[in-house]
């Protein structure tokens, strides 16, 4: 990485593993566990979040220091608003199936609270240019998680990836199905997603002790 | 009829924590005690009770396309619907601030237990998320339209009121070390989330002609998965 001091790589690695916004800072979970049933909308959410927190962070730099402290969290809630009215209506326009999916969770990245989180805490007190790696690191760190998510999600539950079948056909009994393979109808159904990301905590703080409450 | 039907499906059947997920980040961070846990919900379920008719109004009268009619007709043609994230999120904010003065000024002993929360509640997502599923489920009439609002608010104090009271609880168990705390409570609400899921059948009664007219929403896709894995569940135990 020639093109960013250690410092500012750190910015980028940090959410992806130590400091993941999901599993230890507990920011953002709605979306992340509402539309995880598919891969392709994960990985959509994912992009989209990765825009609004990337330019909101910078907007909100630049803005720093004249943003009255008392209304900040309406400036704040106007600027992502923006965005993601952007973003909504992007979709709408290329990939209107997906937005149909996504339906109120593509307006919910508003109140999504890793956006409000890192206003508040980071582009508040700094530079636009570290305050957009921040931005791009957090919301990358989000869909990690969206993304593994997803992927177990969709592979168990539909045995699909991206909407095309890796494990066989189920009604011809091919490939895995063959040997009596079923599908795990649950993985999709929306209390899966708690229990995946609860799973994904554990795996991670049992590699990382640090990491453990008490 | 209607609005016991809306008042019961809003708690129980589409509940704000189990069935959609909104709300989580308050929900995980401020369920450690029942006595907070009891303020934030009764902050919700009033600042959901203003804004969802207040959203209701705006919708109607200014964002729909044709919403404009009531000005002339040479404003009939106009769709300002782009605008809802926008206006829904104002609107929110600014009651919020607003409710918060009134409260202060009014009701000392009120703002007290309730007053920290209030600025929470504005980037609460069950409170946008409220407004928004009022706009997508195209709710009638302004009174179901609060109708709504209570009794989402009250599906979301319940949420939360259950999991404090666990969390409690839990302190006594013996978790393993690395699930303490986040972990343990995601796989609890994802248990519960099951068990909210049996509320499914409640208004129907198995009536299979109500559900197919709703497919569009999030949450009535989920009953129908959920009718789905009942036939795989059922065919697996034959």
């Amino acid at each position: 990485m020639g093109l960013l001091s250690k410092k500012d790589a750190q910015l980028i690695t940090d959410p992806l593993a130590d400091n993941n916004p999901i599993t230890i800072q507990v920011l953002g979970i709605c979306s992340a566990l509402a539309i995880t049933a598919e891969l392709k909308a994960s990985l959509v959410m994912a992009i989209s979040v990765i825009f609004v927190l990337g330019i909101g962070n910078v907007v909100i730099s630049l803005m720093r220091n004249i943003i009255p402290s008392k209304i900040r969290i309406i400036v704040q809630l106007i600027v992502v608003a923006a965005l993601v009215i952007i973003v909504d209506l992007v979709l709408k326009a290329f990939a209107y199936e997906l937005s149909k999916t996504l339906s109120v969770f593509v307006g919910l990245i508003i109140t999504n609270c890793i956006i409000m989180g890192r206003f508040e805490a980071f582009a508040l007190g700094n530079g636009p240019w570290k305050s957009f790696l921040d931005g791009i690191g957090n919301a990358l760190g989000y869909g990690v998680i969206l993304i593994i998510v997803g992927f177990f999600r969709e592979l168990f539950g539909s045995g699909t990836l991206f909407g095309i079948p890796v494990l066989g056909d189920p009604i011809a009994k091919t490939g895995l199905y063959a040997i009596g393979y079923e599908n795990n109808g649950f993985m999709i159904m929306p209390p899966m997603a708690l229990i995946v990301v609860g799973i994904i905590i554990w795996i991670q703080r049992t590699k990382n002790k640090a990491l453990i409450e008490d | 009829m209607e609005h016991i039907e809306l008042f019961f499906k809003s708690i129980f059947i589409d509940n704000m924590v189990f069935s959609v997920f909104l709300g989580m980040c308050s929900y995980l961070a401020v369920s450690k005690k029942v006595s907070t846990a009891v303020g934030l919900g009764a902050a919700v379920i009033f600042v959901l009770a203003i804004t969802v008719p207040l959203n209701w109004l705006l919708d109607q009268y200014l964002l729909q396309p044709g919403a404009l009619s009531w000005l002339g007709a040479e404003y009939a043609d106009y769709d300002l619907s782009f605008l809802s994230f926008i206006m829904f999120i104002a609107t929110i904010a600014t009651m919020v601030q607003l409710v918060e003065i009134i409260v202060e000024k009014f009701s000392p002993s009120l703002y007290n237990s309730l007053g920290i929360f209030l600025p929470l509640i504005a980037v609460n997502c069950a409170i946008l998320g409220g407004s928004l599923f009022m706009q997508s489920r195209e709710i009638a009439t302004l009174g179901l339209a609060t109708t709504y609002g209570v009794g989402s608010g009250i599906g979301w104090f319940l949420a939360i009121l259950a999991i404090a009271a666990i969390r409690e609880k839990i302190r006594y168990s013996n978790v393993p070390p690395a699930l303490r705390g986040l972990g343990i409570t995601f796989i609890i609400t994802g248990l519960m989330a099951i068990g909210f899921m049996s509320f499914g059948g409640m208004l129907t009664g198995g009536d299979e002609e109500e559900a197919p007219k709703e497919t569009k929403t999030v949450t009535v896709k989920t009953a129908k998965e959920n009718k789905e894995v009942l036939a795989n569940n059922i065919k697996g135990i034959k």
